[in-house]
C-alpha cells in the first residue's frame, strides 16, 4: 500500500482550481487560434481575437477567465493500492476547493440548497466522481463548469433501433437551442449508452479529453467529425452573431447499455472550457 | 466607433442601430436574477427600488471577488434571457439600457421599442478583459447576496455591440440564418 495524505490532496485540488480558472486550456487555445485563421466573417474574427486577448490578460494578471468560475467538478482516479491518511477523501477535496477559490479570488457560485436559495452562496461542495483503478496512483482533475452552457445541456432516451441519424438530430437540436445564450463557440461532450445518469456523466467526462485528439473508436471518430461539420454549418458563430465557428470540438464517450434503450446526453461547454489535472 | 455616456436619454440612443459597436462610459449597475426579483417586488408594492432607474443601465453580471490591488475581479455578462420576465416592468419604471449576452424574448423586444430603450451585448467569457475597463466598483444594495448584489461600476470605454435598438431592430435576426 502507498500512503497519500489528505492534506496533499487538499493542496493539489486548491492549486488546480486556481490554475483551471486563470489559464485557458492549451487545446482550447489552439482551437481558438485555428478557428480565427479559418473564420471569414469579420465580426466573428474580431470576437475570436478578443477571446484570445482575454486569455492572455487573464493569465498575465492571474484573473479568472470568466466571472462564472463554475460549479467545481472533481474527477479522481484512485488506485486501489492507495491508502488515504489524515482525513477523509471528500472532505479533503472540498477543503481544497474552498482554499483554491478563496486564494484565486474566484466566485462563490454554489448554493447549498436548490430551493432555499436565501442563505447566500458559497464555494463548496463540489461534485466529486471517484473511479477506483489499478495501481497506486491518484489522478485528480478539476473542471469548473460554467452554468450558462450547463443550463443548455440535455438528455434523451432513444429507442434502441433509433440509430445514428436520431443521435445526430438530437445533438444538433440541442446545439441550436443553446444558440447565442450559452457562449458559442462550444465544446460539445456527448455521452451514449449506460443508463439515464451514466449518459450524462459520460457527456461531462468527454469534456476532459483534449480537443482534436482523435477518438480511438473509428465509428465514433467519424461521428465526431460529422457532427462538428454539421454544427459549424449552422451559422450561429461566436456570440451567436454569425460565422462558421459554432463549435471548437465534439467529443463522444460511450458505455455498455441495455437491449431496450439508447440513452444520449449532450453536455454543452462554452468556449471557456476549463480543466486542470495532476497525478499524485 | 460611437461613444456614449450614462445616464442615457432617449435622444442619445436614438441613432444607435442593432449591430453598431459602441464604447460606453459612466456609471452602470450590476443586477442578476435575485436582485431583479427583489427590485420587482418593491416596484409591485409601490416602493422605491434601491437604485435609480431613470435613464440608467443595468449590467447582467455577478463579478468575481476583486484580487488585491484591483478594482474588480472578472466581470463578463451572464445570460440575459433569465431576466426577460422582469425587464418590461423595469423599463416601465424608467430603465433605458441593459447589457448582457444572448437573445431576448418578444415581450422584452416590444418593451424596448415602446420605451425607446436599448439592449447591448458584451462578449460572454471575456470577463478578465472587461475588468480592465472598470475604474471604480462599490456595493450599493443587497450586499448579503454576494456576487448577486447590486454593484455600482464606473466604466470607461466599455466595449459593447447594440443587440436590440430603440426601434426594435434585433441583431440576432440580422445575423443568423434560422437562429
Amino acid at each position: 500500500m502507498r500512503t497519500v495524505y489528505a492534506k496533499d490532496i487538499t493542496k493539489t485540488v486548491a492549486g488546480l482550481c486556481v490554475l483551471a480558472n486563470v489559464r485557458l486550456r492549451e487545446d482550447v487555445h489552439k482551437a481558438l487560434f485555428s478557428a480565427l485563421a479559418k473564420e471569414t466573417n469579420a465580426r466573428a474574427k474580431s470576437i475570436l481575437k478578443a477571446l484570445l486577448d482575454n486569455a492572455a490578460y487573464a493569465w498575465e494578471n492571474k484573473l479568472a477567465l470568466c466571472q462564472d468560475t463554475g460549479l467545481p467538478y472533481v474527477f479522481i482516479e484512485l488506485g486501489q493500492e492507495v491508502s488515504i491518511r489524515g482525513g477523509d477523501l471528500i472532505s479533503a477535496i472540498n477543503k481544497g476547493i474552498e482554499r483554491g477559490y478563496k486564494q484565486g479570488s474566484l466566485r462563490n457560485s454554489v448554493i447549498r440548497h436548490p430551493l432555499k436559495r436565501d442563505s447566500g452562496s458559497c464555494f463548496s461542495p463540489g461534485i466529486v466522481h471517484v473511479d477506483i483503478t489499478r495501481g497506486d496512483h491518484v489522478n485528480l482533475a478539476v473542471l469548473p463548469k460554467g452554468f450558462g452552457s450547463e443550463n443548455k445541456s440535455a438528455a434523451v432516451m432513444l429507442k434502441p433501433t433509433a440509430g445514428l441519424e436520431k443521435i445526430v438530430e438530437f445533438v444538433i437540436k440541442s446545439v441550436k437551442e443553446a444558440g447565442a445564450n450559452a457562449c458559442p463557440p462550444f465544446v460539445i461532450g456527448v455521452g451514449i449508452g449506460g443508463g439515464f445518469d451514466q449518459a450524462a456523466l459520460l457527456a461531462k467526462k468527454a469534456l476532459l479529453r483534449p480537443i482534436g485528439r482523435k477518438n480511438r473508436d473509428k465509428v465514433l471518430a467519424r461521428l465526431e467529425k460529422r457532427l462538428l461539420k454539421q454544427i459549424n454549418g449552422l451559422g450561429i458563430g461566436p456570440m451567436g452573431l454569425g460565422g462558421k465557428t459554432t463549435s471548437l470540438g465534439v467529443n463522444i464517450l460511450t458505455s455498455p447499455t441495455h437491449i431496450a434503450g439508447l440513452p444520449v446526453a449532450v453536455n454543452i461547454s462554452c468556449h471557456v472550457l476549463r480543466s486542470a489535472s495532476k497525478r499524485l | 466607433m460611437k461613444k456614449i455616456y450614462t445616464p442615457l436619454s432617449q435622444s442619445s440612443i436614438k441613432s444607435l442601430k442593432a449591430g453598431d459597436e459602441v464604447l460606453l462610459s459612466g456609471v452602470i449597475y450590476t443586477a442578476r436574477d435575485l436582485a431583479h426579483q427583489q427590485m420587482l417586488n418593491k416596484i409591485v408594492k409601490g416602493k422605491r427600488p434601491p437604485i435609480p432607474l431613470k435613464g440608467q443601465v443595468i449590467y447582467y453580471c455577478g463579478p468575481t471577488t476583486a484580487p488585491k490591488k484591483r478594482v474588480i475581479g472578472s466581470c463578463g455578462p451572464t445570460t440575459s434571457s433569465r431576466m426577460d420576465a422582469f425587464t418590461p416592468a423595469l423599463l416601465r419604471a424608467g430603465l433605458l439600457g441593459m447589457i448582457g449576452k444572448g437573445s431576448r424574448d418578444s415581450s422584452v423586444k416590444e418593451a424596448i421599442r415602446r420605451h425607446r430603450a436599448v439592449y447591448f451585448l458584451a462578449i460572454g467569457g471575456a470577463g478578465a478583459l472587461l475588468a480592465s475597463k472598470v475604474k471604480e466598483c462599490r456595493v450599493v444594495a443587497y450586499k448579503e447576496f454576494g456576487p448577486e448584489a447590486i454593484y455600482e461600476l464606473k466604466v470607461d470605454d466599455f466595449p459593447l455591440i447594440v443587440g436590440i435598438d430603440s426601434r426594435g431592430g434585433d441583431i440576432f435576426r440580422l445575423c443568423q440564418k434560422g437562429g
